[in-house]
């Protein structure tokens, strides 16, 4: 009990910080100070307590794009499982099912986008559909490969892995897939080399140019299902690359906040040491880690 | 009692539209009779099916049918489960032609369009009733040239023409194959009756030659992928619900002939299975890729079936992998996916015809970059498509999901059991997923540009929202689709029954509800539904007090609507991805000069096997007949001609020329 | 009676060329009556055919052939106002020369073939098969409706002539519904003809390629 509290407590309130630590991270390389850790907290009260402005072309549709997301994303939230503990709800197929939620939050995402009439907002609505048929074959070639591991059908088994761990020989396919599933964190979470959240130009962007015309406490929601998104897949990641446990139920949660907050580093790094990729350069970077995802499996069983 | 049920309601259905023709051309009274007709044939026919799923006993009546035998007709829980989509959507589409096809505005072509729907539905209900091959047969046919008469309803329309051809050619070719299947039937197990083969009786080339002829001949009519070269044009040319029907219904009779015979065959080779998944997989994905590179509302949807129906065939080929290797769980799981894709299939397909006909009935157009802004003007039409949208996109809380889910997991487990390949999983998950990504790009498509925005070429003002007769059937569909999705533990008894007699005898029972935890997973929709709701309500208030303004952009003075991003600009990205498939024809605007006329572009893709394979071969094959053109120049006197060439030979080839010229030269 | 068909024969073979040959459209009728009547005639010359249906067959066959069908024909003609000239593709010389090797053809072939004895000596397949090819050589060579129409009866006559040899074993019924086939084909394309003048304003079949797609 105490645990499902604490995974609901994680989820709904650490995303923000992750947007924070990543700022904070660029800044550093940037030799800023940068705004404070808790700047996107503000961020989001600032936003929740505005009014709201709405394009006379759209309809309910573009008002409740974000809630629904919002709704899609938390629930997937509550199946990812974090650290070594068991996600809220377990079931058989809720990989599928947390897949397929991200799935729903991307199309009511593009269709609130393309609600608003927008060439601009069509435009970025139509690279993030069309990433995004990379990047899910990616994810599911990922989890075929935890799958055939731990022998399992639900997400907490297949990323606990096995109950002696994960076994020597999985090493390598575990490497591989672990690169493809953060290109795809950060394709999916639009951050570089995908897409630059800080860009100021709409033609070429991606998720923040389909938000253009949210205002007030929707783009609020659009920014915190944002960072949410980052937290979830982040989560999954971390299973990956750093299953480690101590058995110490407090330690292991503060192992947790670390590793997550580490990971946000990483991404930080990443974006400030990297530049953004051409955007028909992007489906080649999608591909490799969908190769590497495919090379994976072909190693476990090979 | 659920077959004297059911033969009622087929008969009702059959002369559902007779009444009409004995009235005037345009009278609606016709009309009025053949949907009370259909919609009690089709209550009394959903009755009867639901009790041949509840009961358990599988009764086969005897009809006296002296040509061929006896003909043995009966409802076990497969005919039942088939025959539900059957009667709701002959019901419903009967009463959707009330508003979208009245008889007064149609005097020329409506009532035909009534009596060939009552015909196609008593067709389709005798074909799954039918466990003889010749009763079998005349279903199959009545539906066949029924759904021809169908498709070319608007048969002053060229194009309508056209297809009704390639349509009436290529379930010609369907059938021929059948009557081989059947031959070779025959003459294996030396009756006409379909039952169960068992294991000894005919060795493994027959089998083959079994399974090959039944997968070409009801692939063909399912549109399994390189043989579904007629399904979007007709799909796209008939009234909208003759579409629905088609693209709902009648596809999966086809799927109905290989479930129902490919389990009469025993001992499956793994190939077979095997070649199922594949070929599913690549009808999946090329169908939707296809369906991104259209620009018309309808054959856009019509491509989109061609991609369900690979989803369905991925189960069916998972089952027949699990018969190989004697796996019941992948049996069951690979065939609850299936059946129930083709109940969703049926239900969601359904809708988006009935919704798209609904727009082109407002608008008078299909062509999706004419569209726009449609949200507005017809909220009910453009609500009932997001629903049928995101349910064919597989996505919860709709029935999409479930079924996609139960051919997933089946997937999946193909590689958590120690010691069995892979393979299965490797084709077919992330193909799976990524069907499930690019429809979900095709139909925010398609939404985006048909009912979002703002208006570009149509005449708004004309928009209107489809009357109540036309609303009611796409309600009722879309509550099918919530239903399955929130609540999916109701439809896996269902599921039991209807494979109960499928799976092999000795095996472990299997049901659906010990393999996937449905309860748990409706519960979660549920939960989503009820989550994003109160979440709206929450927002609904401060939407309200919102202020109105035009949408951001970027400062210039004068947008129009044309210049919001078309379906076919959001498309580009995904359609030069698989450009390698789609071979994009795009026409560029030739623009020269300083003063450069006004021009115009445009695009399209091509059927890969209609306009790529087919009608090429067929010009080279009409050029090489050209020359015996010159023959026929439709001169009496050049016939006459040939008739004295041809006599005069045939007479000489008795002369014995040899011996009369020896005579001649001798003397 | 042998010789006496024999002469028969052989004046209709001659008509054969007659009818090649013959220049006026008025003139080509009558020739195909006149020889549509003798060859009406004939079954009065197999012996032990005399008798009343026989002789029924007689006055039927020669009535409509020799004046019912030519009648109509003369009428069709007046009443399309065509020029009386025939028109033939081919001239006149080459169409005789064409139907004298037709004959000569017809001659060598009917050696050929294995008759009964007692159609031994007769010309009637030569006949036969030689007005059959005349009335093909008409067909192909004449451009107007009328004469295509003379040509089908000369290729009718050619049958006919081939059916005498059969006359013991033909029931007299089908040689009747034969002839009433004849007739009704005859009579239709008279009509026709009228229509086609009307349509085109000129009996001139090659004029029909216009209604080819």
């Amino acid at each position: 009990m105490m645990h499902i509290l604490m995974h609901g407590l994680l989820l709904l309130i650490m995303p923000p910080l992750l947007l924070g630590v990543i700022n904070k991270v660029k800044a550093w390389f940037g030799g800023r100070v940068g705004p404070p850790l808790l700047q996107p907290y503000s961020d989001l009260v600032k936003l929740m307590r505005k009014g709201m402005v709405l394009s006379e072309t759209t309809t309910w549709v573009f008002r409740f794009g974000p809630v629904i997301t919002l709704a899609a994303v938390i629930l997937a939230g509550l199946v990812a499982p974090m650290g070594r503990f068991a996600a809220p709800v377990t079931f058989t197929g809720d990989l599928i099912f947390f897949a397929y939620l991200l799935g729903l939050a991307r199309f009511f995402t593009t269709t609130a986008a393309l609600d608003t009439g927008s060439p601009f907002e069509g435009m970025g609505a139509a690279r993030e559909v069309a990433f995004a048929c990379l990047t899910e074959p990616a994810l599911f070639i990922a989890l075929l490969v935890l799958a055939k591991i731990s022998g399992s059908l639900t997400l907490a088994d297949m990323l606990h892995g096995p109950m002696s761990g994960f076994p020597a020989q999985a090493a390598a396919p575990l490497i591989l897939v672990a690169i493809g599933l953060f290109a795809v964190l950060l394709a999916e979470t639009c951050r570089i080399p995908v897409d630059d959240p800080n860009t100021h130009l709409e033609l070429t962007m991606i998720h923040e140019v389909m938000v253009l015309d949210h205002s007030g406490p929707l783009f609020g929601v659009i920014l915190y299902t944002a960072a949410l998104k980052l937290f979830i897949l982040g989560t999954l990641l971390l299973h990956v690359i750093a299953p480690f446990q101590t058995g110490l139920a407090w330690l292991d949660w503060s192992l947790f906040l670390v590793q997550m907050l580490l990971l946000a580093a990483v991404v930080g790094v990443v974006e400030s040491v990297m530049a953004r990729l051409q955007m028909r350069h992007v489906p080649y970077l999608l591909v490799a880690a969908l190769l590497s995802c495919g090379f994976g499996f072909l190693l476990l069983i090979g | 009692m659920a077959l004297t049920l059911i033969l009622i309601a087929t008969l009702l259905a059959a002369g559902s539209g007779l009444p009409g023709v004995f009235l005037g051309r345009s009278s609606r009274w016709g009309q009025r009779v053949a949907v009370g007709l259909m919609a009690s044939g089709a209550l009394a026919g959903l009755a009867g099916a639901c009790l041949g799923l509840t009961s358990a006993q599988d009764r086969i009546v005897v009809f006296p049918w002296p040509a061929m035998g006896d003909s043995l007709i009966g409802v076990d829980a497969l005919s039942a489960f088939f025959l539900v989509p059957i009667f709701l959507m002959g019901g419903l589409g009967s009463l959707y032609s009330l508003g979208y096809w009245p008889q007064d505005q149609h005097p020329e072509n409506g009532r035909k369009l009534q009596l060939f729907w009552g015909l196609m539905v008593a067709g389709m209900a005798l074909l799954v009733l039918a466990r003889q091959a010749m009763a079998f047969l005349l279903g199959w046919e009545v539906m066949a040239l029924s759904a021809f008469f169908l498709v070319s309803t608007e048969d002053h329309r060229e194009e309508c023409r056209q297809v009704g051809w390639v349509y009436l050619v290529s379930t010609h070719l369907g059938t021929l194959t059948l009557f081989g299947l059947f031959s070779l039937w025959r003459w294996a197990t030396g009756s006409y009756a379909l039952l169960p083969l068992a294991s000894e009786a005919v060795g493994l080339g027959v089998l083959n030659g079994l399974f090959f002829l039944a997968l070409l001949g009801f692939g063909l009519k399912a549109g399994m992928m390189p043989l579904h070269f007629w399904l979007p044009g007709a799909h796209a040319n008939a009234p909208s619900q003759v579409s629905a029907m088609l693209s709902g219904v009648v596809l999966k009779m086809g799927v109905y002939g290989l479930v129902r015979f490919l389990f009469l065959l025993p001992d499956p080779p793994g190939a077979w299975g095997g070649l199922i998944l594949v070929l599913g997989a690549i009808s999946g994905l090329l169908g939707v890729v296809f369906a991104i590179g259209q620009h018309d509302l309808k054959r856009l949807l019509a491509y989109h079936s061609v991609e369900n129906i690979g989803i369905i065939l991925m189960g069916l080929g998972l089952a027949m992998l699990g018969r190989s290797a004697h796996r019941p769980e992948w049996i069951v799981l690979g065939l609850a996916g299936c059946l129930l894709h083709v109940w969703n299939h049926s239900f969601f397909k359904s809708l988006l015809f009935l919704c798209a006909g609904s727009v082109v009935q407002a608008t008078h157009t299909q062509e999706i970059d004419r569209l726009g802004g449609l949200a507005k003007r017809m909220p009910w039409t453009a609500g009932l498509f997001l629903v049928g949208a995101v349910a064919i996109c597989g996505l919860p809380p709709l029935n999409g999901f479930v079924s996609e889910l139960l051919v997933y997991l089946g997937l999946f487990r193909t590689i958590t059991v120690p010691g069995a390949g892979g393979s299965a999983a490797v084709i077919g998950a992330p193909v799976l997923a990524m069907i499930g990504a690019l429809a979900v790009a095709c139909f925010v498509k398609v939404y985006g540009a048909v009912f979002l925005g703002t208006p570009r070429d149509h005449d708004p003002a004309q928009a209107h929202e489809a009357p109540l007769s036309m609303r009611a059937p796409m309600l009722v569909l879309a509550a099918c689709c919530a239903l399955i999705g929130l609540a999916p533990g109701l439809v896996a008894p269902v599921l039991d029954r209807a494979m109960a007699g499928l799976l092999p005898p000795g095996s472990a029972p299997f049901s659906v509800a010990s393999l996937v935890p449905l309860d748990t997973v409706g519960a979660m929709s549920l939960a989503l539904v009820a989550f994003a709701g109160v979440l709206a309500l929450a927002f609904t208030a401060r939407g309200r007090a919102a202020r109105r303004v035009g949408t951001w952009d970027c400062g210039y003075a004068l947008p129009t609507s044309r210049m919001q991003y078309t379906a076919a600009s959001f498309a580009q990205i995904i359609v030069t991805m698989f450009a390698w498939v789609l071979r994009p024809r795009v026409h560029p605007p030739g623009i020269e000069g300083p003063f450069p006329r006004a021009a115009g572009m445009h695009s399209h893709v091509d059927d890969l096997v209609l306009d790529r394979v087919l009608a090429p071969v067929g010009r080279c094959v009409a050029r090489w007949c050209d020359w015996i053109h010159q023959l026929q120049q439709g001169l009496t006197q050049h016939y006459v001609l040939y008739i004295l060439i041809a006599v005069v030979l045939m007479l000489s080839t008795l002369l014995p020329i040899d011996g009369f010229l020896s005579r001649l030269f001798a003397r | 009676m042998t010789s006496l068909l024999n002469a028969i024969l052989v004046i209709v073979l001659v008509m054969n060329l007659f009818a090649l040959a013959a220049s006026r459209i008025r003139a080509l009728i009558r020739i195909v009556a006149v020889q549509g009547a003798l060859l009406g005639a004939i079954p009065l010359l197999v012996p032990q055919h005399v008798a009343l249906p026989a002789v029924l067959m007689v006055v039927a066959a020669v009535a409509i052939k020799g004046v019912v069908i030519p009648l109509i024909m003369m009428r069709a003609l007046r009443d399309a106002q065509i020029k009386r000239e025939v028109g033939p593709l081919i001239g006149r010389l080459p169409s005789v020369i064409l139907g004298a090797a037709a004959i000569l053809f017809a001659v060598l072939f009917a050696d050929q073939l294995p008759l009964a004895d007692q159609h031994e000596g007769v010309l009637l397949v030569p006949a036969s098969i030689a007005t059959v090819l005349v009335g093909f050589i008409l067909l192909t060579t004449r451009v107007k409706a009328i004469t295509q129409i003379v040509g089908y009866l000369v290729l009718e006559n050619g049958i006919y002539i081939f059916g005498t040899l059969l006359i013991e074993a033909l029931p007299l019924v089908v040689e009747l519904g034969v002839l009433l086939d004849l007739f009704v084909g005859i009579f239709v394309i008279c009509i026709i003809v009228n229509h086609i003048n009307q349509a085109f304003s000129s009996l001139d079949t090659r004029q029909l390629v216009s209604l080819k797609e």
